[in-house]
């Protein structure tokens, strides 16, 4: 039945696509010739104006644009000019470090929160005026203070994806049963040894789920400190198409980053099910 | 005798005269012509640096005219050459004489933005003229004006690519902290272009433009006062009777293609693209309202000038070079094609060949031919920087009363570009200050205060 159930799924996932691309493709269709020009002026103009062809690419341009991407993914022409993969790896490293910098802090105060309601009641009111700040109000202030483009955007990840990750740890830890702390307590477990044998453990699936959310953020906000800072990543590479009016270009990186938080996504999903635990 | 002559010819005579009376001899007088331009007078800066140094080398020799030229009646100008050599390291002269003080700093990093009024400063990368200067730059393309304003100031570029009117709002503090910044050399003149949307094709006489939309750069920028100048010079007040949004330039095309804006003024290589998109039509060149204005300028903060005045020197030599190079016409193929790659504008060639090469498509079916559509000059003028404090003032950015010239020499500095042209075997104008009009209206340099007053629309103070 689920065997079944999946196959079926998997037909209508296709059969949407292929609507999709079809729709797509008859959208963006050329004209045919737009206007009679002479030759001369016509060979310094455009396609589109030239041949009436769509200002929006078609899903085989698109396509064969991917293909010569994927082809050499890490060609270097220079500063400015990078291949694929050696933007997106600069994307993935600065959200690494910025979402590392903000595990180190967001996990050992998240615990302070959960385990002191004082703390947490004194903390509650600046972590809800700050959660819901977007990056790109934080980018010109980070700019002035920081002085340093790239790490601004570092730091503009870590400040936007600290957050669901603090307030789930905190979360997760206040609600750990009182039954297992009370035992601990019984057996004269000691702090430390209680925070780390009863408490994460416990709390561990609390705290993916909040490190999972911070990392979807942590890709979404990347690229657009990206598109501001300028220089390499992803962000830079949609900028950098944009100025040229690629559009095509635009489309292929909008799906890149798709599929790079997806992948984010599931290995996190992955991680935490190896913590979860049966009730 | 100039520095520039050649100084084994023994034919040279010393008062010869010329056709305009002005010069000593033809040769000055061409030289001078060139020079306005700022035209290499020598096809290679190599050969250029040499006969300046042959030059002054013979003429420590044989500091009598006369006697000089009687040595090379005798002898022959070749055999004077090898003699001279023989017993002074010529070659090492010059290279010495090339490289002046050794750069502090050779690896340095310059911000433009992909627009072609950056030819200079980027083509010098590719084209090799950072490398003949000694310096290793790398040459970085940035988002915006606000971003590349900020990157500068924090340091993270070492000089960069500025709309002309930038340097001047940093040092007063209009819109950032005020920070002491120059400019080295101005990069193109002309070089810009209204658009229209093509719904437009019929509203060609600005008085009908009340209530539409224009796009400009930056606000502090000659396509601002440019915009500005021209529709208050048709009675229309820019601050009440159109709108002017301040957008980044590739976004002008898709919102012109978008109807979200009815037209811009905008830096070439988006004029011509607008027009290939088939998007919008060229109403003028902003060479129509004033031709030879400044557009960019190539920009240090003052603080780079003295900690590390060598590698700004440098700098300035390779700038001025390329710009030198970039004025030639027979040149312009090349440089579009050395510029369009992704690594640098990021534009097809088609579109950076007719902005350089002044033969374009004018979007209504003509095919137009401007060889000084975009044109590139190096000076500083000051009065450039007086003409545009004069604007800020009349639309209210800058409050209060301004010393015009004080301000202009603060940060055009003509005297020290005068100096690195002069070293360079270029003819640089003697004055800093010139006077030109702006739509058939003249422009007085050292009445600022008078030229304020005599516009009828401006903003109220």
């Amino acid at each position: 039945m689920t065997a079944s159930l999946r196959l079926r799924a998997a037909v209508v996932s296709i059969v949407l696509l292929a609507v999709f691309l079809g729709a797509w493709h008859l959208a963006t269709r050329s004209t045919g010739t737009a206007a009679n020009m002479s030759p001369e002026y016509a060979k310094l103009m455009g396609m589109t104006a030239t041949q009436g062809k769509s200002a929006m690419p078609g899903p085989l341009d698109v396509g064969a644009k991917l293909w010569e991407h994927l082809k050499r993914p890490f060609y270097d022409n220079g500063p400015n000019d990078k291949g694929l993969g050696i933007q997106l790896a600069f994307s993935l490293g600065r959200v690494m470090l910025g979402y590392l910098i903000a595990v180190a802090i967001a996990i050992p105060l998240g615990f302070l929160i959960g385990m002191s309601p004082l703390m947490s009641k004194a903390l509650d009111p600046f972590i809800q005026i700050m959660k819901p700040i977007s990056p790109l109000a934080w980018m010109p202030l980070a700019l002035y203070t920081i002085k340093d483009s790239s790490l601004s955007a570092i730091f503009v990840i870590f400040i936007c994806s600290v957050w669901p990750m603090l307030i789930n740890t905190a979360f997760g830890v206040a609600s750990v049963r009182k039954e297992w702390i009370n035992v601990a307590r019984t057996l004269e477990v000691g702090n430390v040894r209680r925070a780390f044998t009863v408490i994460l453990p416990a709390a561990a699936p609390t705290i993916l789920t909040g490190m999972r959310i911070s990392i979807g953020i942590a890709w979404l906000v990347i690229v657009a400190a990206e598109m501001l800072v300028g220089g390499t990543g992803i962000g830079y590479f949609v900028w950098n198409e944009w100025n040229n009016l690629s559009i095509t270009n635009v489309i292929i990186a909008i799906l890149l980053i798709g599929v790079v938080g997806m992948v984010l996504d599931q290995i996190l999903a992955r991680v935490s099910r190896l913590v979860t635990f049966p009730e | 005798m100039s520095i520039f002559d050649d100084p084994f010819d023994a034919d040279s005579r010393v008062n010869a005269g010329c056709i305009c009376g002005q010069h000593r001899s033809p040769a000055e007088h061409e030289h001078a012509l060139r020079a306005l331009r700022c035209e290499p007078v020598v096809e290679s800066a190599e050969k250029r640096y040499e006969n300046v140094v042959a030059s002054a080398v013979l003429r420590a020799v044989f500091p009598q005219a006369a006697t000089r030229r009687a040595f090379l009646k005798s002898v022959g100008a070749a055999t004077a050459l090898a003699a001279v050599s023989q017993f002074f390291p010529l070659k090492t002269a010059t290279e010495a004489f090339a490289e002046a003080g050794a750069p502090e700093k050779k690896d340095l990093k310059v911000g433009f933005i992909p627009i072609t009024c950056a030819t200079p400063i980027i083509m010098a990368a590719p084209l090799g003229f950072y490398a003949k200067a000694g310096l290793n730059v790398e040459v970085v393309k940035t988002a915006g004006w606000a971003v590349i304003r900020d990157k500068t100031i924090n340091k993270e570029y070492d000089a960069s690519h500025m709309l002309a009117p930038m340097p001047i709002a940093i040092s007063l503090g209009l819109g950032a902290q005020p920070i002491p910044f120059t400019v080295p050399a101005i990069e193109n003149i002309n070089g810009q272009g209204i658009v229209l949307s093509m719904k437009h094709k019929d509203k060609r006489d600005p008085k009908d433009w009340k209530g539409l939309k224009f796009a400009i750069p930056f606000d502090y920028s000659m396509h601002n006062y440019l915009l500005r100048y021209y529709l208050a010079e048709h009675g229309i007040d820019p601050d009440t009777d159109v709108q002017l949004r301040s957008v980044p330039p590739p976004e002008m095309v898709a919102n012109l293609r978008a109807d979200n804006i009815d037209g811009f003024l905008a830096p070439d290589n988006i004029c011509q693209r607008a027009i290939y998109d088939g998007v919008g039509f060229l109403h003028i060149l902003s060479k129509e309202i004033w031709d030879g204005h400044p557009c960019c300028s190539f920009a240090a903060s003052r603080e780079f000038i003295t900690s590390a005045p060598n590698s700004f020197a440098a700098l300035t030599r390779a700038i001025v070079d390329a710009t030198a190079y970039a004025s030639k016409a027979d040149n312009r193929k090349q440089i579009a094609e050395a510029i369009a790659p992704a690594n640098y504008i990021n534009a097809p060639v088609t579109v950076l060949e007719q902005v350089l090469t002044g033969t374009y498509a004018d979007g209504l079916g003509g095919v137009k031919t401007d060889p000084k559509r975009v044109d590139f000059d190096p000076f500083p003028w000051q009065s450039f920087a007086v003409w545009m404090l004069t604007q800020m003032k009349r639309w209210g950015q800058i409050k209060g009363d301004v010393d015009y010239k004080a301000v202009a020499e603060q940060i055009y500095l003509a005297t020290d570009t005068r100096k690195v042209m002069t070293e360079m075997g270029l003819t640089p104008p003697k004055d800093s200050y010139k006077s030109f009009s702006v739509m058939g209206k003249p422009f007085d340099p050292t009445k600022p205060d008078d030229y304020v007053a005599s516009f009828k629309i401006k903003k109220a103070s």
